[in-house]
């Protein structure tokens, strides 16, 4: 670990601006700024991916890094930063980790298989209020991959329970709703993550409030998917 | 994990309340433990019912190892580079010390079986005379003996308040009111059978049971 020293912050500057200080800063002395993955900063895209203090995402619940403000921490506080620890997620660079894990699992399964075209009439297919919030609230997942960064497993599970549920709770997605979690479950054991334990870490760190119990919807629709299998 | 976990606690509520029958008196007690080896009889010989159920269990137990080994191994394989600055996990300590309680949980089972069962190292050790072989163990003399059984009851206690809803989890409990449910039950069910175990041992301490 190396230490940097960040002098005038403003505490309302996000935790990636006050990154962004230290760069310039960096760039100027010409030394090599830090790296790190940041897109949208409005907490939407999930590039940004920081273990803050041993957290993923920082101390405040449910916010991404670029929506986490400096007014949280103390002046002169030393803040590790490192960046999601896990062998599916390779360090490219500094704080940068290559998530195309993520990608192997979604396309393992993370889709519905329809005709493209013109958008179909938005009621022509019902769907009951209580599974639109449920589907809903899974499909929040922007897929940053902190619940793997803080699972004690180095597990996806969460993250693949999100996709299975979001696209499960779907009439759209029954025809694939078996495969469709034998596969992904496949892929992500494939990519080298580990397996869950139910310690419920990633969902005290999840960035959109996923809920643990989607992980047992999980569970039991792989068990219904083997045994229709057979 | 959850199937064999769920078959150990089965067995882990007949255990207790066979225990609890110390407190009917020496001749119940030992007419209880005489009685399991006629189970099934006369169907099945006498004690093949126990030989059948310790086959069970044995299966269970190794069938639980395993699968713990293959999770421990996977997750040190998932993270091979540590983080530097971590924080304890929020999770609770049950949950935390599922394998190493694991591994105190099977040592003493070990030493439980050679000290109740084949009776190698029980101070009266003598077949069929259960109530004083107990009852000798648990001697104020040998506190040592109750310190080490009161710890390893209270890591199963630890062991079964986050297994007991991690299994219902992994059997496919999908809701947050069942999740709060699970887990005051998983505590409820911990909390009876550490009673329920260590009220042996203490009575014998207080001399209730002599």
């Amino acid at each position: 670990m190396v230490t940097y020293d960040v002098k005038d912050i403003s505490p309302d500057a996000s935790f990636l601006e006050m990154l962004d200080v230290l760069n310039e800063k960096l760039i100027l002395d010409g030394d090599d700024p830090i790296a790190f993955d940041h897109d949208c900063r409005e907490g939407i895209c999930g590039m940004c991916s920081m273990v803050i203090d041993g957290v993923a995402h920082g101390p405040e619940k449910a916010t991404t890094t670029c929506q986490l403000h400096m007014r949280h921490f103390s002046d002169g506080d030393v803040i590790d930063v490192e960046p999601w620890r896990a062998a599916a997620f390779p360090v490219i660079k500094d704080l940068v980790v290559d998530r195309t894990a993520f990608d192997k699992i979604i396309q393992a399964g993370g889709y519905i298989t329809a005709p493209t075209g013109a958008a179909p009439e938005a009621h022509a297919t019902p769907v009951p209020k209580k599974d639109a919030d449920l589907a809903f609230e899974a499909a929040t997942c922007i897929g940053c991959g902190a619940c793997v960064a803080a699972c004690p497993n180095g597990s996806s599970m969460l993250f693949t329970a999100a996709k299975v549920a979001h696209l499960g709770l779907m009439p759209q997605g029954q025809p694939e709703r078996d495969t469709r979690v034998i596969d992904m479950l496949q892929a992500q054991d494939d990519a080298g993550f580990g397996g869950c334990t139910n310690m419920g870490e990633c969902a005290q760190v999840c960035p959109k409030g996923i809920p643990l119990h989607l992980i047992g919807r999980l569970n039991s629709d792989y068990r219904k998917a083997l045994r229709n299998k057979g | 994990m959850a199937v064999t976990g769920i078959l150990l606690v089965l067995f882990l509520f007949v255990h207790m309340i066979g225990n609890l029958k110390i407190f009917f008196g020496a001749e119940t007690f030992d007419h209880y433990a005489h009685w399991l080896r006629t189970i099934g009889s006369p169907l099945l010989p006498d004690g093949w019912y126990l030989w059948i159920q310790r086959g069970v269990l044995t299966f269970a137990v190794v069938g639980h190892i395993v699968a713990a080994t293959i999770l421990a191994k996977r997750a040190r394989q998932a993270r091979p580079v540590k983080y530097a600055h971590r924080p304890k996990v929020q999770a609770s300590y049950a949950a935390r010390t599922m394998r190493w309680g694991g591994v105190i949980i099977l040592l003493f089972v070990i030493y439980h079986i050679l000290d109740l069962t084949t009776l190698n190292l029980n101070p009266h050790g003598v077949h069929g005379e259960v109530y004083r072989n107990v009852a000798e163990d648990f001697a104020p003399s040998r506190w040592y003996v109750t310190l080490f059984y009161t710890l390893s009851i209270v890591a199963v206690g630890f062991h079964l308040r986050h297994g007991l809803w991690s299994a219902v989890r992994t059997l496919g409990q999908q809701t947050a009111k069942g999740e709060w449910i699970a887990r005051v039950s998983a505590l409820v069910i911990s909390v009876v059978l550490v009673v329920g175990y260590l009220s042996v041992p203490f009575a014998v301490l207080a001399g209730l049971v002599d």
